[in-house]
């Protein structure tokens, strides 16, 4: 079964090739090629990243091609699809899941793409000469979301669907809790690990299970909108993520989100007049913020109370003026360890560094 | 604790309609694989008939007729062309799950209207819906499930008490001596797979149209294998295949309830849990040789009249 599906597919990819030959109608500043981990309408991350990368792209007058359904794990799908739009005549290739990054990384050593711009969300990738990974401090809007969260909330419980146990999403539950903790200092966060970046079913369950623990404000890491749709069934409040996308009516508070034309626009014109050089900084090449306009936070639903909307917005102008560190002061891990000492304030890399829940938060990892 | 029940019930319905469809199926003495195609394509076609028309009746029907659709192609394979049932089964899951991708990629993030989230709202069923514990769990759910104990029912009641459902039976067990006594081999075969089908296009329109109630593209992940363990598990009994349909849901949301409990178990060995059960009572029922919950001793064997 197996062979004859290889066979097949090997058929229809060399048919795909042949038939983007033929058209030669480009634009004149050259093409972008996107590889994406969803779909571009899924309400969520891609979405988010596509609208961003449509601007960008139409800024600097180039021609954006993507791939939606890429699997993060399918090194030969990524490989095909990066090839794929270079003999297409893309210059310029986006990788938009942490799982692509080794075999972009692969492309842009191996010397034949040499002439090709890499640029990876996420990862762990990067050269000093054509690939540069990207990624942005949204700890500072976690945290941002984790005071509205706190304000909201009346039993002190909150919820939060996550998807792996990474360093990604820990330092979301840990920057949340931060915010919750800055409102509510005896909040408490429940975290359920789904082990999957979407399902949506799962995502629901996850979140239907936090609500009957007595969780009142529900947020998530993780693709679709199933917890604000969970959550406004069950009559409890909710943020959003990754985009601005209410789907729970008056029960949304507010979402983080990611401005990628913020990274996509500047990168793109310093590509385009030949000034583009990663820094090889660690563990980003490129790292926005809040202060970047990288790092968004959605307006506040009608249910956040108005004097928590202004402490709110106190911290976000601090934040914007690149005046506040989210990871800063005494906080201690779950397990009594310490992550940050008194006066002390952690740099990027010490931020990447964690890999466990802080005090306040409830999962299973600690 | 209620609560969680009542989740389990709600996690099992999706693998009760396609436990009872597939179950059908083999009683007539064909084993279709392909669960997991029919129930996607039930799940892409009722949403789309459900996000054109916003009418709950004619999502369903449609659902059940996408569901059917599926089965027909199988059916016309297997019964009618002879074909390999293992190989067709697997064709159609492979089939069912590019067709929901297709019809399903245009209404990717797209939500079902409020009218069929109304209608399938939980609905408390007076007197039953207070009894204690059994209240709260089996009859303050939506219509779909009341649907689904209504299936199991029928299903018991036609395939025990009928004379058809004998005739079923008898299909299963030995289809040259059902042919003998006047059976109609064909018709019966098609009636059933298509009933079948129809069964698991409902219960992937639940996922799509109920529970969710969004698009999206894997939004059957796997369900139609474990309903196809399930029939074995609950030896092809529609009843015992509407509580096992609710101990396998529950088992598949138990690991995220332990983790918003506080408890470190992982998700995967409580995934691993349905499979393990399947394969002990597979061995304990071969063992005990009993009766009741042995397959039909023709199962998977098509039928060629002319070998009798």
């Amino acid at each position: 079964m197996k062979k004859v599906l290889v066979v097949m597919l090997a058929v229809i990819m060399a048919f795909a090739f042949t038939a983007c030959g033929g058209d030669e109608e480009s634009s004149d500043a050259g093409k972008v090629g996107a590889i994406y981990i969803g779909n571009i309408n899924d309400g969520g991350f891609t979405q988010g990243m596509h609208e961003a990368l449509e601007k960008s792209s139409e800024e600097n007058g180039l021609e954006l091609l993507y791939k939606e359904n890429v699997s993060d794990s399918d090194a030969q799908a990524i490989r095909d699809a990066a090839t794929n739009f270079i003999d297409e005549g893309c210059t310029i290739i986006v990788g938009c899941s942490y799982g692509f990054g080794e075999t972009l990384d692969e492309l842009a050593n191996s010397g034949d793409y040499d002439d090709i711009t890499f640029l990876h969300f996420s990862g762990l990738f990067q050269n000093e000469t054509n690939m540069e990974n990207f990624f942005g401090s949204m700890d500072e809007a976690r945290y941002l979301s984790g005071m509205a969260a706190a304000a909201t909330s009346e039993s002190g419980v909150l919820g939060y669907v996550a998807a792996y146990p990474l360093p990604e999403v820990q330092i979301g539950i840990n920057s949340f809790t931060l915010g919750a903790q800055a409102v509510d200092p005896d909040v408490e966060v429940r975290v359920i690990y789904i082990n999957t970046w979407g399902d949506a079913e799962l995502e629901r369950t996850a979140a239907e299970q936090l609500i009957s623990a007595g969780c009142d404000v529900l947020t998530y890491h993780a693709d679709s909108t199933a917890t604000q749709l969970a959550a406004a069934d069950a009559g409890v409040y909710t943020t959003g993520w990754n985009y601005r996308n209410n789907a729970a009516g008056d029960y949304y508070i507010t979402a983080p989100y990611w401005d990628m034309s913020a990274y996509f626009t500047p990168t793109f014109e310093a590509i385009l007049d030949g000034s583009f050089k990663p820094t090889g900084n660690q563990p980003f090449s490129s790292y926005g913020s809040m202060e970047s306009g990288m790092i968004c936070i959605d307006d506040f639903g009608p249910a956040v109370p108005e004097d928590a909307v202004e402490q709110i917005n106190a911290v976000k102008e601090q934040m914007e003026n690149g005046e506040f560190s989210v990871f800063s002061g005494e906080i201690m891990y779950a397990d009594g360890t310490v992550l940050c000492e008194e006066g002390q304030t952690l740099t990027v890399e010490e931020i990447w560094n964690i890999n466990k829940e802080i005090e306040g938060v409830i999962s299973t990892s600690n | 604790m209620t609560e969680f029940l009542a989740a389990c019930v709600v996690a099992g319905t999706p693998l009760a309609f396609a436990t009872v469809g597939e179950l059908i199926t083999e009683k007539s003495g064909n084993m279709n694989l392909g669960v997991e195609g029919m129930m996607l394509m039930g799940a892409v076609m009722g949403f789309l008939a459900g996000l054109s028309t916003s009418s709950p009746v004619i999502a369903v029907c449609a659902a059940a007729a996408a569901g059917a659709g599926g089965a027909l192609f199988y059916g016309i394979l297997t019964v009618s062309l002879k074909a390999n049932q293992v190989v067709c089964g697997l064709t159609l899951t492979i089939f069912g799950t590019g067709f929901a991708k297709f019809v399903g990629e245009p209404l990717m993030g797209s939500s079902a209207p409020s009218e069929i989230t109304g209608f399938f709202g939980k609905i408390a069923i007076p007197l039953l819906g207070d009894i204690p514990v059994i209240g709260p769990v089996f009859f303050r759910q939506d219509m779909f499930v009341y649907l689904s104990y209504i299936i199991c029912v029928l299903a018991a009641v036609y395939m025990y008490k009928t004379r058809i459902g004998l005739n079923l039976k008898a299909l299963g067990e030995n289809t040259a001596a059902a042919d003998a006594s006047g059976v109609n081999v064909t018709l019966y075969k098609y009636a059933h797979i298509l009933i079948g089908g129809a069964l698991c296009g409902l219960g992937g329109a639940y996922l799509s149209l109920v529970r969710m109630p969004i698009w999206q593209e894997d939004i059957v992940n796997g369900r139609g294998w474990i309903a196809v363990a399930l029939v074995i598990f609950v030896g092809w009994n529609p009843i015992k295949g509407f509580f096992g349909a609710a101990l396998f849901g529950g088992l598949s949301i138990l690991g995220l309830r332990l983790q918003a409990m506080g408890f470190n178990v992982s998700q995967y060995l409580v995934d691993m849990i349905p499979y393990i059960a399947t394969i002990l009572i597979v061995i304990f029922s071969t063992y005990k040789k009993k009766k009741e919950s042995q397959p039909p001793a023709d199962l998977s064997n098509n039928y060629f009249r002319e070998e009798r």
